[in-house]
């Protein structure tokens, strides 16, 4: 054990603060019961019953909720399609460039990947809206599962896969039956991340939005933009709470998934 | 006895189950089977047995279908492979690593390739049940593979493997993850279901002692070549080789030159020291180069001269190893040369006559060693 240090404390405490100081804040006056947003004037919910009251806010979220499921599940299949050819072709010329142009868009910049979305929709004359913002979100999220999928599949027994051949499965029947069930704490975990990435997706949907379609960030920044209003504030928070919610229940999956297998490989080692 | 020694592979007549002819495997510049051609009978336990890198699980692959031949051709009951895939052959395996799906429970890890042939439930059931009582695994039914030992999970790999009922079944280093005592036991348990199968087993090991004890034939393997193929006692007591007689158990070689004398050949091996006489079938010329190799336990060891043995040299106790059961001399020749004599230890330890540093004889008889050529 190390020994409590005020160094130490003062650091976490500084470093902790920098980073939730302002969403606390911005919890806080959710339940503010002024109009003004800088004006504390008591604890109210109001606003989270004024929000409800709000079909604007209410079709925003219906639409972004709509998106995040569609592009989300779309990535997780193309992704996990993606991963699981990268790591299981072996050798092939080109496959470093394949799995290098796979993780691109990790670091791409957000207005990069909108603008050229953008041109491209323009190009194939396709009407932007909910469409255009599922499939450029499909785009972006994809490589997040094909990360999360591949980095499973690479500790993935081959053998498992030519038992269940051996057996009489063909390829296909072997990944649905042995593979995909083994992989699938990853695969869920990838959908959620890709589901929280959509979720939170600003830049991206902007770019590819049309006027049928407004997205919750959307709706925020352009509201915002005429000032904050305590309505925003409750609206922000129980993203904040979905976000933290998703991410929180992907990284348990992953963890207890990981545990298990730890377990069961120190089981496989002792004779009982 | 008149029960008839099993021994398909002497008899004319008889149709291989599985024929190697002229195959070669390449993985880029590494050539894994050199040009090899094989028969390997149905029912018999047959093992590939040599170092690791010598070829013998690629050849396993190969019958399973997870490798293809570079060249040559793999029949199996008559049917060319080259076109099967895995799935449609009547093969089955049983992985280094069991390879026990981990989702499911050891009843549906038995019955997943019933299943996928599409039977009927009653049918499946019967099936699982019986592979069930056959590796004694009832019990254990509902367990998934991590909460049952290693002994257990390896004998669901085996039910599991013999569920289908396959022609052929392949078993890499089966015994390879358990500890020693229960390998010995489960080699035993390993013929007997082989016998009450009836199912052709090939099975690939690098441990000398289990081919030994569970084959009918044993193949010595060697850089992608099979180097002697024959009955564990004829690999034992006839290699055809110093490679194979130096991998199967322990043995003396003592290289020479040879000098036919009448039915006998004599081996001149060193300056000074009376020539070795040997026995053999096979014919060699005056001052041939000839290795012979003698296993220790074939060599006697005593205090006084042996009045009437065909070989006797004298020497001089080296290092005792004691076993136990037997402890085998090592003993050392004015020429330098070093000879393992082991004995019986049929008398308590402390009755034993010699030790370090004894002027000794050692002796064998004219047919106790082999002859090779290389």
């Amino acid at each position: 054990m190390t020994r409590f240090s005020w160094f130490n404390a003062t650091a976490l405490t500084l470093g902790f603060a920098f980073l939730y100081m302002p969403m606390i804040i911005l919890v806080i006056y959710s339940f503010n019961a002024s109009k003004l947003v800088t004006v504390w004037a008591g604890f109210s919910t109001q606003w989270y019953g004024e929000l409800l009251r709000n079909e604007e806010f209410l079709s925003a979220a219906w639409v972004t909720l709509k998106v995040a499921v569609m592009s989300s599940t779309i990535a997780t299949v193309l992704g996990t399609m993606a991963a699981y050819v990268l790591v299981r072709a072996g050798r092939f010329s080109g496959r470093t460039l394949f799995s290098g142009m796979i993780y691109a868009p990790l670091v791409m910049p957000e207005v990069i990947t909108g603008l050229s979305l953008l041109l491209l929709f323009i190009g194939i004359g396709l009407d932007r809206g909910v469409l255009t913002i599922v499939l450029a979100h499909t785009t972006f999220s994809m490589c997040y599962v094909s990360v999360v999928v591949s980095s499973r599949l690479v500790s993935f027994d081959k053998s498992l896969e030519e038992a269940a051949l051996d057996l009489g499965c063909s390829p296909f029947e072997a990944f649905r039956l042995v593979t995909l069930p083994i992989i699938a704490p990853a695969v869920i975990s990838g959908w959620l991340l890709a589901f929280t990435l959509s979720l939170d997706d600003l830049v991206i949907a902007s770019f590819t939005t049309g006027p049928s379609a407004t997205t919750l960030p959307i709706k925020i920044f352009s509201a915002v933009r005429l000032g904050v209003s305590p309505e925003i504030n409750a609206l922000s928070t129980i993203m904040i709470g979905i976000v933290t919610v998703g991410v929180i229940t992907a990284s348990l999956i992953t963890k207890q998934a990981a545990v298990r297998q730890a377990r069961e490989e120190r089981m496989a080692e002792r004779p009982a | 006895m008149n029960q008839p020694v099993f021994a398909t592979w002497n008899d004319p007549d008889a149709k291989p189950l599985i024929q190697f002819r002229n195959v070669t495997k390449r993985f880029g510049d590494f050539t894994a089977i050199d040009d090899l051609t094989q028969d390997i009978f149905e029912k018999e336990f047959f093992a590939l047995l040599g170092p690791s890198g010598c070829g013998k699980t690629t050849m396993m692959r190969m019958l399973a279908g997870f490798d293809m031949p570079s060249e040559g051709q793999i029949f199996i009951a008559g049917q060319d492979m080259a076109r099967i895939p895995p799935n449609k052959r009547a093969v089955n395996m049983m992985f280094q690593s069991y390879a026990l799906f981990p989702h499911l429970s050891v009843w549906d890890n038995i019955a997943f390739g019933l299943k996928r042939e599409g039977k009927d439930k009653e049918a499946i059931n019967a099936r699982v049940e019986e592979m069930l009582r056959l590796t004694r695994l009832s019990k254990f039914a509902k367990r998934k593979p991590h909460q049952i030992s290693g002994g257990q999970r390896q004998r669901v790999a085996l039910a599991r493997s013999l569920a289908k009922a396959p022609k052929l079944l392949l078993l890499d280093e089966p015994l390879g993850a358990l500890d020693k005592k229960l390998r010995q036991d489960t080699q035993f348990e390993l013929m007997d279901i082989q016998e009450k199968t009836g199912t052709t087993f090939v099975i690939v090991t690098h441990d000398q002692e289990e081919a030994m004890t569970v084959a009918s034939r044993v193949a010595v393997m060697d850089e992608g070549r099979i180097i002697q193929v024959a009955t564990p006692a004829q690999i034992y007591e006839a290699p055809n080789s110093v490679y194979v007689a130096d991998f199967i158990g322990d043995v003396n070689i003592i290289s020479g030159r040879a000098k036919p004398t009448g039915e006998k050949v004599a081996i001149q091996w060193a300056e000074g020291q009376p020539d070795i006489l040997g026995t053999t079938t096979t014919k060699f010329d005056a001052g041939q180069e000839i290795h012979f190799a003698i296993r220790p336990e074939k060599v006697a060891i005593s205090t006084e001269e042996p009045l009437d043995a065909a070989n006797k040299l004298q020497g001089k106790v080296l290092d005792i190893a004691y076993l136990g059961n037997i402890s085998t001399y090592h003993v050392e020749l004015p020429t330098g040369h070093v000879i393992k004599a082991q004995t019986a230890n049929t008398r308590r330890l402390s009755r034993r006559q010699i030790t370090w540093e004894d002027p000794v004889w050692i002796s064998f008889t004219d047919t106790a060693g082999v002859l090779l050529e290389r």
